[in-house]
């Protein structure tokens, strides 16, 4: 696969683990937070703790969409989707996140209308198809999917589409980075920055982590080199004392990020005051709304929806895990009452979650003696 | 948020300017041009692929740069150590300015 | 387990109020139910690991048996059909379990309303299945139940066959430094279902895998018959869920080398795409096989040099640790744990 293979070869893969050993040295200990849930994903996926020396921890951000879902908006989407004559349409990730009733899946097992889409185009097309019925998409994802979202509603309206609607529960990045440092039990050195939404809203922004906040963020592909790659210019930073924006993911992530993408969004999206974040509490302007051009697709405004909020149990302890204060298996619930199949908490929802990812991958190994490769 | 996959564009429609035919090693999709607007792709340019929509074009000079920073890793701190050593620098050269463009702020 | 004084007194562990779609996937929920509520009740006399087929006992003779329902949509498919599924499914489930089928009976349940072409169409592939793989269909049932009752039509097809001898499949005879061998590439047939079903707009040049592994089997077991442990033919849940399950069984860690895992680039290309593991992607063509150190290189070289085995490879071992587990580990150092799946493998977007 191209563009893909370079970055996993073996040989130069170990390199860059040596490079990082070298420069890690044994004295310090480095807290890299690794912002997306892609690249949480990464990390197991490649086993790159496997390679990394034990003095860098990597601790796991907020940018799962799923898991700072809070469960009433999941109650209030699949509400919509009850009304006669909706199709429910989502992607995969949503299909099994719970709400007070069931997931998304349970009802279509009772014989709800329920569609896995790859994109918000598919949904489109459902509405295209079926004429009679009305397509409702569920909308999530970061600055990454936002502008995809919105083009849709874009083409939807300019083909004068009538049974086609989106609940809207897009979020911004950069204020739960803030939330992140905000924390006073916060201690974090550095940051390895989100890839794919860079690509929409450049390396900019991020300008603040550094400047205000004195650490360093290196935005970073999704490859095993890639991530290793960004370890090691965050490496050389640190130990250089510095703090500055970089870009490591250079082949696809423009500086200025994508003007395009992000004039769609500007054209159908307005930020709403405030929104919560399963975890991490209420964060003003933090999340899309559909603006009022574009009201007729927006589902909060063609359907009542309940508007319920369901908190967690309290001794969840999503939002220190969250903050990477606590790690996933510190929790009282894990792997007890919270596990990947009886989700009770955010984390544990999404296959990226820290907790789904912990529980699957490492909580195991941890009983594991020393592995020959 | 996350899950975006570089496709070869093997086809433009002729209908529609903004609707291509993507391929990721023979599997094929029709995705939507409309969020490279500015900077239109041609058949044959390599995109980044996420939920059914091309987001960025994918640099083949910029991967190509990084696979080369990447092999010489130690060779250029091999390098730094040999012009330190003869007394030529007084502080330690930052080894990352030599590779990475920044860009002119 | 001792034998309960009635039957009404055994417990039933399964806790779930309602049957979903993820029981009939294939991995940990499947798994709940079947441990939970099917075996106590119904397998209480015959206690042990849950395998494919069983062998029975009658009058000194031991014959295999095994059963096996075919629910599949779209019903036909580039590489084949629900007749194929139907045959070779239900011949494969006794090739793994060491017996040559030798007779099948089916069942349908047909929806009214099914056109009578496709009925034929798929009568016509079970025939030419069976045919091909030398095993008679010896009779059959049907029902016919209301529009919209059964997805067009549901096969179950049930074999008999001979346990071949010199081979005693037991995840309990598994020992560290097994090596664990695959027939071939995973994740064909998935990738071609989910491709056809049209939802997720993708096309490609990629078939279902179906077909009979019990030649190749007989290969294996001629080639090696005294080391075989244990095989299995991994469809729903994918090779992880096999293997998952049969580290559970033995105690043993099943650690995979990755770059030896045989997967098409095209099914690779499927599954990056859609964040999916082929790991976790049906087959219905090929089989799993533990087979013990010494006999790994005669085994492997047979089935590739014999008819649709050339692409047969040694995809890992059996270690001590992680005990229990699936453990896939790359050329570079880094390893990951695959675990069962609960449901049906989801596209992902994040």
């Amino acid at each position: 696969m191209r563009f893909v293979d370079e970055f996993r070869q073996p040989g130069l893969i170990s390199k860059t683990a040596d490079e990082i050993r070298r420069l890690a040295g044994t004295e310090r200990h480095y807290r890299m937070m690794e912002v997306c849930g892609g690249h949480t994903h990464a990390i197991y996926r490649f086993g790159l703790k496997d390679i990394l020396p034990e003095n860098i921890e990597l601790i796991h951000g907020p940018g799962c969409p799923v898991c700072v879902l809070p469960m009433g908006r999941i109650d209030d989407g699949l509400a919509i989707a009850r009304q006669p004559g909706v199709i429910f349409a989502a992607f995969g990730d949503m299909m099994r996140v719970p709400g007070t009733q069931g997931s998304p899946l349970e009802h279509k097992a009772r014989g709800m209308d329920v569609r896995i889409v790859y994109s918000p185009s598919d949904a489109l097309k459902l509405a295209r198809l079926n004429p009679d019925k009305h397509v409702m998409f569920f909308a999530i994802g970061f600055e990454t999917t936002a502008p995809s979202t919105a083009l849709t509603m874009i083409r939807a309206q300019a083909e004068g589409i009538r049974n086609f609607s989106v609940f809207c529960n897009h979020v911004t990045i950069i204020p739960a980075i803030r939330a992140i440092l905000d924390s006073p039990d916060m201690r974090l050195d550095a940051f390895i920055g989100p890839g794919h939404v860079s690509t929409v809203i450049g390396c900019r922004p991020y300008e603040w982590i550094a400047h205000n906040e004195h650490k360093p963020i290196v935005v970073s592909g999704f490859e095993p080199l890639d991530m290793l790659q960004s370890i090691v210019m965050l490496l050389r930073q640190l130990k250089a004392g510095e703090a500055k924006v970089e870009n490591q993911y250079k082949r696809v992530v423009p500086w200025e990020g994508n003007r395009a993408a992000l004039r769609a969004m500007a054209e159908v999206f307005q930020l709403r005051p405030y929104f919560e974040w399963r975890g991490l509490g209420f964060i003003s302007q933090s999340a899309l709304r559909i603006n009022d051009k574009y009201a007729e697709f927006d589902a909060e405004q063609r359907f009542v929806v309940p508007g319920i909020r369901v908190t967690d149990p309290k001794a969840a302890q999503c939002g220190e895990v969250l903050k990477g204060v606590l790690k996933p298996h510190q929790c009282k619930l894990f792997g007890r009452e919270c596990t990947p199949e009886h989700p009770v908490g955010a984390l544990m929802v999404s296959t990226e979650g820290s907790c789904a990812a912990y529980h699957s991958y490492e909580h195991r190994k941890a009983a594991m003696v020393t592995l020959t490769a | 948020m996350c899950l975006a996959i570089p496709g070869k564009i093997v086809e433009i429609s002729s209908e529609n300017q903004d609707s291509a035919l993507v391929e990721v090693i023979g599997v094929r999709r029709r995705i939507d041009l409309g969020l490279l607007q500015d900077d239109k792709p041609a058949a044959g340019d390599w995109v980044l692929v996420h939920v059914g929509f091309a987001m960025s074009k994918i640099s083949e000079q910029d991967a190509a740069d990084q696979m080369n920073t990447l092999r010489m890793l130690r060779e250029i701190d091999g390098a730094m150590q040999e012009v330190q050593g003869y007394g030529l620098e007084d502080r330690e050269i930052d080894a990352s300015r030599l590779d990475y463009k920044e860009p002119i702020q | 387990m001792a034998a309960p004084a009635t039957f009404s007194d055994v417990p039933v562990r399964f806790r779930d109020s309602q049957i979903e779609m993820a029981h009939g996937a294939g991995g940990k929920a499947s798994r709940k139910l079947v441990e939970g509520l099917f075996a106590p009740l119904l397998f209480g006399t015959f206690p042990g690991p849950l395998s494919d087929a069983a062998h029975v006992e009658i009058n000194g003779t031991t014959i295999a048996i095994t059963t096996d329902s075919f629910v599949v949509k779209p019903l036909s498919f580039p590489g084949g059909s629900i007749g194929e599924l139907a045959v070779n499914g239900t011949i494969n489930d006794l090739a793994v379990s060491g017996a040559k089928a030798e007779a099948l009976v089916v069942s349908f349940v047909l929806e009214a309303g099914l056109p009578t072409s496709v009925l034929e169409a798929e009568v016509r592939a079970m025939a030419k299945a069976a045919r091909e793989a030398g095993v008679r269909i010896a009779a059959g049932d049907t029902k016919v139940v209301e529009h919209g009752k059964a997805d067009q039509m549901y096969v179950t097809t049930t074999g008999i066959g001979r346990p071949l001898p010199g081979v005693t499949i037991n995840p309990g005879s598994v020992r560290v430094g097994d090596r664990i061998l695959l027939s071939g590439p995973v994740g064909d047939h998935g990738v071609t279902i989910l491709l056809a079903r049209g939802e997720l707009d993708l096309e490609a040049d990629l078939r279902s895998d179906t077909r009979s592994v019990f030649p190749l089997v007989e290969t294996l077991v001629k080639a090696a018959g005294p080391g075989i442990r244990w095989m299995r033919d991994p469809t729903r849940g994918g090779a992880a869920t096999s293997l998952n399950e049969l580290a559970r069984d033995c105690g043993l860690g099943m650690v995979l080398f990755e770059d030896q895992v045989p997967v098409r680039d095209i099914v690779r290309g499927a599954c990056e795409l859609l964040g999916l593991d082929p790991l976790h992607i049906a087959n219905e063509g090929q089989f799993l096989a533990v087979v013990s150190p010494e006999y790994a290189d005669a085994a492997i070289n047979a089935i590739n040099l014999a008819p649709g085995g050339s692409e047969a490879q040694v995809i890992g071992e059996v270690r001590e640790q992680p005990a229990g587990t699936v453990l896939v580990t790359t050329l570079y150092g880094g390893s990951r744990i695959v675990d069962m799946l609960v449901g049906d493998p989801l596209p992902r977007i994040c």
